[in-house]
């Protein structure tokens, strides 16, 4: 993982819009920037956008106008054999897990690393560890049919982080785990983002975000988006 | 080979694909065998017909009439070798006696008996050197005028169609070729093609995660060489017991007219090789399909 000074924007967009075909825009003018080391809720209600700002953000779609920055490269100018580098910078935990059924949890998790061409005694050293990090060391060969929800959701979030990634993408991580997980793995992505990992952790979960209230928000609604800094520390909840 | 042992990140082996490819890819190199040998034995036939005819020209001398007609086309026949002798570029010159000639006749004619008092064309049998370029229209006009009933033919004549024919069936035999790899391209495309619908969601996480192009386009192509590769064998085995039998039939029909009938050992090399070049075949064409597709992704 390249090491950036904190604060450095990470990513940026500037008047970024989206439609899909010939449709209506689903974003509108969005421009924001993420500082390096930041971490940030991205809030809205269901259909305001949430996942298609991810899916531009981890380079799934290309915005129809508007400037996307990643890492210092603006993406409109940059050739499609060099997106799967910036893209291993990336780590992103789907809505809907995306876990391949056919492989097992470890071989899933060692997905990023096999395809940057990782030695095997390496992926065979490093991703039983990062399971029994996330409390999966006796589901090291089981199938993703054979886990529970909360079990596949660390498995997707071992996939995000293992290869340490500058930006890490959560799309309604905690939308299918009992509230003990769901705090469990916002810790988790507290202690990465203490690593240096900028987080962007998309949810419509509103307890949750009291529960971190002294997070920044970024808040799209309609297709646009605002950015809420943290409130006063009374509202705050326990 | 290291490309059957290369893990993949897809489960390729359950598609429908891989399950029909195989048969169909033996069935092309069984087909192409049969081909491919067609056109190597035809080319043989042509080269043999080729040498053998390229040395020789053949003078026919007709039957006197008259009271002293077996002396008479004798003096012909002595006449005409004097004639071809001094033309430049003839080895040697010598003339079929009658025995010679109803044998000949034997195969079409039947017993000899009947045709033993028949006035029968002589034959003179001319070797030239086949280096030499003799004006053979300028020789048969020389002979033609020189002896009665002369007649020079150089065989190329009736052979040169018989020729072109071959050439025609050996072109068409490459053609079936041709079109046998396009088919099984067809094929290895549309089968590729589904195995990426099929496999959309995994093919996309891959992308996602940063895997190049080649990465996955590579596992696809893996999975067409070993599919093509075993159903080549297949398609081998079935054609050389296919070939053999074909071959013990014409060694049946060959007779004075057919040389023989053989597969040169450059035709069993290009059949062998075939279960490699469809297997080559099909690995490149699924790669580039991945290729194609994956370059409309982001």
């Amino acid at each position: 993982m390249r090491q950036r000074p904190r604060g450095e924007n990470i990513i940026r967009f500037d008047n970024v819009g989206l439609r899909y075909g010939l449709g209506p825009e689903v974003l509108q003018d969005v421009s924001f920037a993420l500082p390096s080391g930041s971490f940030h809720f991205l809030t809205g209600p269901s259909g305001a956008g949430k996942s298609s700002l991810l899916r531009l953000m981890y380079l799934g779609l290309r915005p129809t106008r508007g400037r996307v920055i990643l890492f210092d490269r603006d993406i409109a100018n940059t050739k499609r054999y060099e997106l799967p580098a910036l893209r291993r910078r990336i780590g992103v935990v789907f809505q809907d897990f995306r876990l391949l059924d056919h492989l097992t949890a470890l071989d899933n998790v060692a997905l990023p690393l096999r395809v940057r061409g990782v030695k095997e005694s390496e992926i065979r050293k490093h991703v039983p560890e990062l399971l029994s990090w996330v409390g999966l060391a006796d589901q090291l060969g089981a199938k993703p049919s054979t886990l529970s929800g909360g079990q596949k959701q660390r498995v997707a979030i071992a996939r995000a982080v293992i290869g340490r990634p500058d930006l890490l993408l959560a799309d309604e991580p905690t939308g299918n785990v009992d509230d003990h997980i769901a705090m469990r793995l916002m810790y988790l992505f507290e202690e990465l983002n203490k690593l240096g990992t900028t987080i962007v952790v998309a949810t419509h979960n509103e307890l949750l975000v009291q529960r971190f209230a002294h997070l920044p928000r970024l808040h799209i609604e309609h297709g646009t988006i605002s950015k809420r800094v943290r409130p006063p520390p009374e509202e705050v909840v326990e | 080979m290291n490309l059957f042992r290369r893990r993949s990140d897809l489960p390729l082996a359950g598609d429908a694909t891989s399950r029909f490819l195989p048969w169909l890819v033996a069935l092309m190199v069984f087909l192409a065998a049969i081909a491919v040998a067609g056109a190597f034995v035809i080319n043989n036939v042509i080269d043999r017909w080729d040498h053998d005819v390229s040395g020789t020209l053949t003078v026919q001398i007709l039957p006197a009439g008259g009271a002293q007609a077996e002396a008479a086309t004798d003096d012909r026949v002595r006449l005409a070798i004097d004639v071809m002798r001094k033309v430049p570029g003839v080895q040697s010159v010598k003339a079929l006696d009658k025995k010679r000639t109803l044998a000949l006749l034997e195969p079409w004619l039947g017993g000899t008996d009947v045709l033993q008092d028949m006035p029968l064309p002589r034959l003179i049998d001319v070797a030239v050197d086949p280096a030499a370029r003799i004006d053979l229209a300028e020789v048969a006009e020389r002979l033609s005028q020189a002896v009665p009933g002369a007649s020079l033919d150089d065989h190329r004549v009736w052979l040169s169609r018989l020729i072109n024919l071959s050439r025609t069936i050996q072109w068409l035999a490459i053609l079936v070729v041709a079109l046998i790899g396009a088919v099984t391209a067809a094929t290895v495309v549309y089968g590729t093609r589904t195995g990426m619908a099929v496999h959309h969601g995994i093919v996309e996480v891959l992308h996602l995660i940063g895997a190049h192009d080649d990465y996955i386009a590579r596992q696809f192509a893996d999975r067409a060489f070993a599919m093509g590769f075993s159903g080549g064998l297949m398609g081998l085995g079935l054609a050389l017991p296919a070939l053999t039998l074909i071959g013990w039939a014409a060694r049946r029909l060959e007779g004075g007219f057919l040389p023989s009938l053989s597969l040169p050992l450059l035709g069993y090399v290009a059949i062998g090789l075939l279960p490699l070049l469809a297997a080559a075949l099909a690995m490149l064409t699924a790669r580039l399909t991945v290729h194609g597709t994956l370059s409309r992704m982001p």
